[in-house]
């Protein structure tokens, strides 16, 4: 009975958005908050099982697993889809939201996904309707980077799509469930490939910064959340304890903090943080302990509330004034005090301070890491949370809303806080940060596992503390050295942008000296050696047959008066008679004769 | 009102900086001489300040570490693409 009332979330949104368009007026904004929490009530209300099982050609496709590590993905994901239209209702541009909508449906999909095909179809629809996000900005350089973002992630889907065609058939089966990791064959890796590239590991995460940052102010709040953790979600499901993911998650950890030093836009910086985060959650995927699960989950959870704020922060500033460079800005405490106070909360959850949200969730995985004796992986990821702290909490604030004010006139005066309905999304994603820093149950009874974890100990808030307060002693000692600059940062990109480099400079010393050997030897020596052989070659073949027979009759061959010289100089001077020409003649006729038959 | 706190203390600010020290030694002081350390992973933890050093030092690597990488070439003027 209830299989027949199950309502999957995702079609909720998707039908919510095609009928969006043709919303007009006064209940156009009643309607924008409605769909959402339809989809979120259709979760809250969601039993456990397998659902919406759909026959098609030889396969059941199953579009609803619903387990207890579905559900908090799919919790999370409506929520935010919550927040994220309550934050975008000024509603310039009302296909933003439709395009927003069919991507978090995309998203669902994927979650409650059972089988691969199901999951490849929702998993190129987040990618098609995502695109948009970035479209809808409406500057030449977001087309771009659009485009760019599109062919990387159909580059992706193929790459799994390989996969998955690979792996049934291998082995006859479709189901998404683990992987065997302890000896993965080639579908495997591609379905890893397909699943990392979503992920933004490095070196398949340059997409992430590059769309983040010119995504349309509401369209990043979204993008921020969903990409990432679906790939999350997949890992979690598909991939847990493979231990590759270990190396790769601490790398991404660390390489999203060394390029938010860099980082001179706001939206980028955070953008590159998501990598960062994201790395916590892939090597807890890669621990594959249930503590380690639980906080892959639960950070992601943490993760797309606190991530969220600090883009709806970040981005009020770029909606109200139009900027996002640190060197646009700055100052602008007294003129939006509230945005820094919301992306404060947000700055602070993601370093994991305690009562904060990241505090609860983080150091699950680092704790999972001490656990497993991965101690090299557990003081990574502790000194790439100094570097999140250190962007994040303190040189985003800091930059925006202190310093040195880079403010032009008009910046400052469009500068104030955001209208009513921004601010409100902002409150409850504030709110459930705090809310879930500091009663951890709301958050620990939705995980997969069942939770043994205290994060409140003396031991682990000191610890947290030291970390924390001394980086942020470091950042005064240094802030002459954070101080942004005008510049940007090459990414992935140098190594195709130094590599054409590399190559013309290749190509051009290649062919300027294959071009000298070529006119050394083609054009000087070999006609030139060719020229002598043409003037010398008969008569040294003459030489080579009469020589015998001079040698036989006894008269002297050798020295000034000999025969040879004579013989040479006649050939030279063409002073041949004609019979001894056709002496010659005959006899090489009469040889080549010899040799044919 | 938000305003008028971060005014109040901007105001005062050599004194919001001795505040923040005596808390930053504090939290060692915490540490040294408090702290139960029977939830310490290593052995290096039972030092005390450990962590406070960890932190400053980790803050002080990637400064620097990623200030050396932007100079590899990886830093641009921002019109590097247009060009």
């Amino acid at each position: 009975m209830t299989a027949d009332l199950w309502l999957h979330p995702g079609l909720i949104l998707l039908a919510g958005a095609l009928v969006l368009p043709l919303v007009k007026g006064r209940l156009f904004r009643l309607y924008l908050l409605l769909v959402p929490m339809l989809a979120f009530g259709a979760v809250l209300v969601m039993p456990q099982g397998v659902f919406g099982v759909v026959p098609f050609l030889e396969w059941d496709l199953t579009f609803g697993r619903v387990d207890r590590l579905s559900l908090v993905f799919a919790y999370i994901m409506t929520l935010m889809c919550i927040i994220g239209t309550l934050y975008g209702l000024h509603g310039d541009n009302p296909f933003e939201m439709v395009a927003a909508w069919i991507y978090v449906a995309g998203s669902l999909g994927v979650i409650f996904a059972g089988d691969f095909l199901v999951l490849f179809l929702f998993w190129e629809i987040m990618a098609f309707s995502s695109v948009f996000l970035v479209w809808f900005r409406d500057r030449p350089e977001s087309v771009w980077a659009g485009f760019r973002y599109l062919l990387v992630h159909a580059a992706g889907g193929m790459v799994l799509l390989a996969g998955i065609v690979l792996l049934y058939h291998a082995t006859g089966d479709l189901g998404f469930h683990q992987l065997d990791v302890s000896r993965p064959t080639l579908p495997v890796y591609l379905i890893l490939a397909g699943f990392i590239l979503n992920a933004a590991v490095p070196p398949l995460h340059a997409w992430l910064p590059d769309a983040y940052g010119e995504a349309t102010v509401s369209g990043a709040v979204f993008m921020c959340a969903f990409t990432t953790k679906t790939a999350v979600y997949a890992l979690a499901r598909g991939f847990a304890g493979m231990e590759i993911l270990i190396p790769l998650g601490v790398v991404m950890a660390l390489y999203g903090v060394v390029y938010a030093v860099l980082e001179n836009d706001a939206r980028r910086l955070l953008a590159y943080h998501i990598i960062s985060q994201v790395g916590y959650m892939v090597a807890g995927v890669g621990i594959g302990t249930e503590l380690a699960i639980n906080g892959a989950c639960a950070h992601a959870f943490a993760h797309i509330l606190y991530k969220g704020l600090l883009f709806m922060g970040v981005g009020s500033v770029l909606y109200m004034t139009g900027k996002s460079r640190f060197t646009d800005l700055g100052g602008l405490y007294s003129r939006m005090p509230r945005a820094l106070i919301f992306t404060l909360i947000g700055g602070l959850s993601i370093s994991a301070f305690p009562l904060f949200s990241g505090f609860v969730s983080k150091s699950m995985i680092v704790a999972a890491g001490f656990d497993d004796h991965l101690y090299w992986a557990a003081f990574l990821l502790s000194l790439a949370s100094a570097g999140t702290f250190l962007h994040t909490g303190l040189k985003v604030p800091y930059f925006i809303w202190f310093g040195k004010n880079n403010c032009t006139k008009d910046t400052w005066e469009k500068a104030e806080d955001p209208p009513l309905h921004m601010q409100l999304a902002m409150g409850i994603a504030a709110f459930l940060c705090i809310f879930i820093g500091v009663y951890t149950p709301y958050l620990y009874d939705m995980l997969p596992y069942a939770v043994a974890y205290a994060p409140y100990t003396a031991y682990h808030v000191t610890e947290s503390l030291q970390i924390l307060l001394f980086t942020a002693l470091g950042f005064f000692i240094f802030l002459k050295k954070l101080t942004p600059g005008p510049v940007i940062s090459l990414d992935l990109d140098w190594f195709y942008r130094m590599g054409g480099r590399v190559f013309l400079l290749g190509a051009q010393k290649g062919m300027d000296y294959l071009s000298a050997r070529a006119n050394k030897y083609l054009g000087e020596a070999l006609p030139r050696r060719l020229n002598t052989f043409s003037q010398s070659a008969p008569a040294r073949l003459s030489l080579l047959l009469i020589r015998p027979l001079w040698y036989l009759t006894g008269v002297p061959v050798k020295g000034q008066d000999g025969v040879e010289k004579r013989f040479t100089d006649n050939f030279n001077q063409s002073l041949f008679t004609i019979g001894s020409s056709a002496v010659f003649i005959i006899l090489v006729l009469m040889v080549l004769l010899f040799f044919i038959t | 009102m938000i305003v008028h706190l971060i005014e109040f203390l901007r105001h005062r600010l050599k004194r919001v900086i001795q505040i923040c020290c005596i808390i930053l030694a504090l939290v060692v002081g915490f540490d040294a001489l408090l702290l139960d350390k029977g939830k310490a992973h290593t052995a290096a933890e039972n030092m005390w300040g450990f962590w406070a050093l960890f932190g400053f030092v980790s803050c002080v690597v990637i400064i620097f570490v990623s200030k050396w990488f932007g100079k590899l070439g990886i830093t641009r003027r921002e019109d590097y693409y247009d060009r």
